[in-house]
């Protein structure tokens, strides 16, 4: 297991290499100049060429690359254009920030979402059902700022009951949670509709009611259980996507997370804040997943015994080893 | 005597599934009886309603869309179809369980056999999960597995194997009655015969009556002593061993007899039943066998058979014999 984890991790580096090239890249074709972008529209043209100059713009892509990735490997994303702080300095205050939404609005996506799903399916053709449905069809194809706009008009400017911008307590957190998890909420109970189903139609499942099992047993340690598999994907590929998602949502709610970091950080062509932000995001989305597949295991015997088969698969080489080695040994005689 | 009562008794049993496509009348007024300790074979082909009359006796016709329409299942006098699901939920394992027939599927794959064999112990028996442990343990080496393996999980078993543990769930509070639902068809033939060796031993040991489902008249002559034979949905002959095998009555019996090949009788052809199973949603008028009948006569067209008793036990529902 614990080669696995090591296994997965060292993955992550080919992974992170690619990404930050791509962003390099599209940086580097970024129409736009930094240089001017700080020192406004007015500045004399030697003083910007100057500035290109100390900032190391006028170099080529590859050689500013290399030294961007030397300092990486370092430890050094670099220094903010705007603020003259280091990126990391920026990020780690803005990261918590998106970090903490995501969590809440993963969190709250399950509490509402797998119950509803696993309601809809054991009631599966009812009224319940039918409308979980078209509920979970309408999160799904609902954009999230549209959404966002009218529960801020509804619960901010017509109830004024909920504040519409910003995060300075509790009750801000209310307004983007629900409009963020709509989408999550909907495909997560979507996915615990079909995966419940499914089960719910197995044999295990008489097995377990013909021991006299309560009907909530049954559900929750058989079915449900086994169910979690699919569950699990989406709930992954939905935290992720909240993460990467802060873009948009924190511009509409004026989060300040590291969405609203980076689309600032865009505008102002500031190519270390930017790289930075996506290097980090990307780490997180690769950590998260690292975590599902983990969990995976934790609920999955069979996934489980295929990570531990790795050590019976070198004792199996081990032992073809010295076969040959008798062989040959024979072969000599 | 408690002993020699009878211990199930079916009487005018229907079961029906309500779909879109109609009524499916998987079940039509069907009796048998069972005595304690005694092993009977329902026999049938597919689709005949046996899995159906299993499952109505354990309370696990999935409803919607199927439904006990009538009829009465007596368990030691008591009607399990008045029964409340609390009720049925303290019978379901204690006094009455099932093998179902795929052992494959039939084992929850993310739970260790052993808490599942320990499972219904402590559903039904007050013991501490370590007695009930140790009780698994038991009833596991009792079906010929090591009790090492308690702690694996079904993907590590054999199909075989993993029948065993199934049988050993059944078992394991010795229940008055398995039924037990074509418990070998999923597996090897080799496997097949030790499983039922492995039954019929448990069964003489435990006392306990048995309710095999199958389409395997071999398998019922080794195992049973009585044979109902089902047509769709009905019994059409029913009787002890003897009666069903060398009396055999029912013009689908005898098919069914016509179409097993034979090592003693030097045949020419097997014989097989002309035409299928009739769909359940349209059932034919008069007798269901009919359009498949090679002794078919007019009026076997238009009038229903009723049960009728040829010699003491022996019964069939055929117009010839009424």
């Amino acid at each position: 297991m614990l080669r696995y984890i090591a296994k997965r991790i060292f993955l992550m580096i080919p992974v992170l290499l690619g990404i930050s090239f791509v962003i390099f890249l599209l940086m580097y074709f970024t129409p736009g100049d930094p240089a001017q972008m700080i020192l406004g529209d007015m500045a004399d043209k030697e003083d910007v060429e100057a500035l290109r100059e100390e900032m190391g713009l006028n170099d080529g892509f590859f050689e500013r690359y290399f030294r961007y990735m030397g300092d990486l490997l370092r430890g050094d994303l670099g220094t903010s254009y705007t603020t003259k702080l280091p990126v990391w300095d920026e990020i780690s205050v803005r990261l918590p920030v998106t970090a903490k939404v995501a969590f809440f609005v993963i969190l709250f996506a399950v509490i509402i979402g797998v119950p509803i799903g696993i309601l809809s399916a054991v009631r599966q053709y009812t009224i319940i059902d039918s409308i979980t449905r078209v509920l979970a069809l309408l999160g799904i194809t609902m954009p999230s700022f549209w959404f966002a706009l009218l529960l801020v008009l509804l619960f901010s400017v017509r109830l004024g009951w909920l504040p519409a911008s910003g995060l300075y307590g509790p009750s801000y957190y209310i307004l983007p949670i629900i409009s963020i998890s709509a989408a999550s909420i909907a495909i997560i109970t979507r996915t615990a509709r079909s995966s419940m189903l499914e089960v719910i139609r197995q044999d295990y499942i008489d097995t377990a009611r013909a021991k006299g099992q309560k009907e909530r047993v049954v559900l929750f340690k058989h079915a449900l259980l086994n169910a979690l598999i699919p569950i699990l994907t989406v709930v992954g590929i939905q935290f992720a996507g909240s993460l990467g998602g802060a873009v948009v949502n924190e511009q509409v709610f004026a989060i300040p997370g590291i969405g609203k970091l980076m689309v600032d950080a865009i505008k102002a062509r500031n190519y270390p804040l930017v790289t930075g932000s996506v290097l980090v995001l990307s780490l997180l989305q690769s950590m998260v997943n690292l975590f599902i597949d983990l969990l995976y295991a934790f609920v999955d015997p069979r996934i489980r015994s295929q990570y531990s088969r790795d050590k019976k698969k070198k004792k199996a080489l081990n032992g073809a080893v010295t076969a040959n080695a008798g062989m040959a040994a024979n072969k000599r005689k | 005597m408690e002993t020699t009562k009878k211990l199930l008794e079916i009487k005018d049993l229907s079961i029906h599934y309500f779909t879109e496509e109609g009524v499916v009348r998987a079940v039509n007024n069907i009796d048998f009886e069972l005595m304690r300790g005694e092993t009977m074979g329902l026999v049938g082909e597919t689709g005949a309603g046996k899995t159906t009359t299993a499952r109505g006796i354990m309370g696990l016709v999935p409803n919607p869309p199927g439904r006990v329409v009538g009829g009465e299942i007596l368990f030691e006098g008591k009607d399990l179809l008045k029964a409340s699901n609390l009720e049925m939920r303290l019978h379901r394992g204690k006094d009455f369980s099932m093998i179902f027939q795929d052992p494959m599927t039939s084992l929850n794959p993310i739970l260790t056999v052993g808490d599942q064999i320990a499972e219904v112990i402590r559903l039904h028996e007050k013991l501490s999960r370590k007695d009930a442990n140790l009780k698994a343990a038991q009833i596991l080496e009792m079906v010929g597995i090591p009790a090492e393996r308690m702690s694996e999980y079904p993907h590590q078993f054999s199909g075989g194997m993993k029948q065993r543990v199934v049988i050993a769930i059944a078992l394991a509070c010795s229940p008055k009655l398995i039924i037990a639902d074509e418990p070998t068809t999923a597996l090897d033939v080799t496997i097949q015969a030790q499983v039922l060796e492995l039954m019929r031993e448990l069964q003489e040991k435990l006392g306990t009556a048995m309710l095999l489902i199958t389409h395997d008249l071999g398998v019922v002559a080794d195992t049973c002593n009585k044979v109902a034979i089902m047509y769709a949905g009905q019994i059409v002959e029913m009787g002890s061993l003897e009666d069903v095998y060398d009396n055999t009555m029912h013009p689908y019996t005898k098919g069914l007899f016509g179409s097993l090949p034979s090592l003693s009788m030097k045949s020419k052809r097997l014989v097989p039943i002309d035409g299928l199973m009739p769909d359940p949603v349209d059932l034919p008028t008069g007798c269901p066998f009919h359009p498949r009948c090679p002794d078919c006569k007019e009026s076997c067209k238009s009038r229903a058979p009723v049960k009728t008793e040829v010699s003491p036990g022996h019964y069939v529902r055929c117009l010839r014999y009424e």
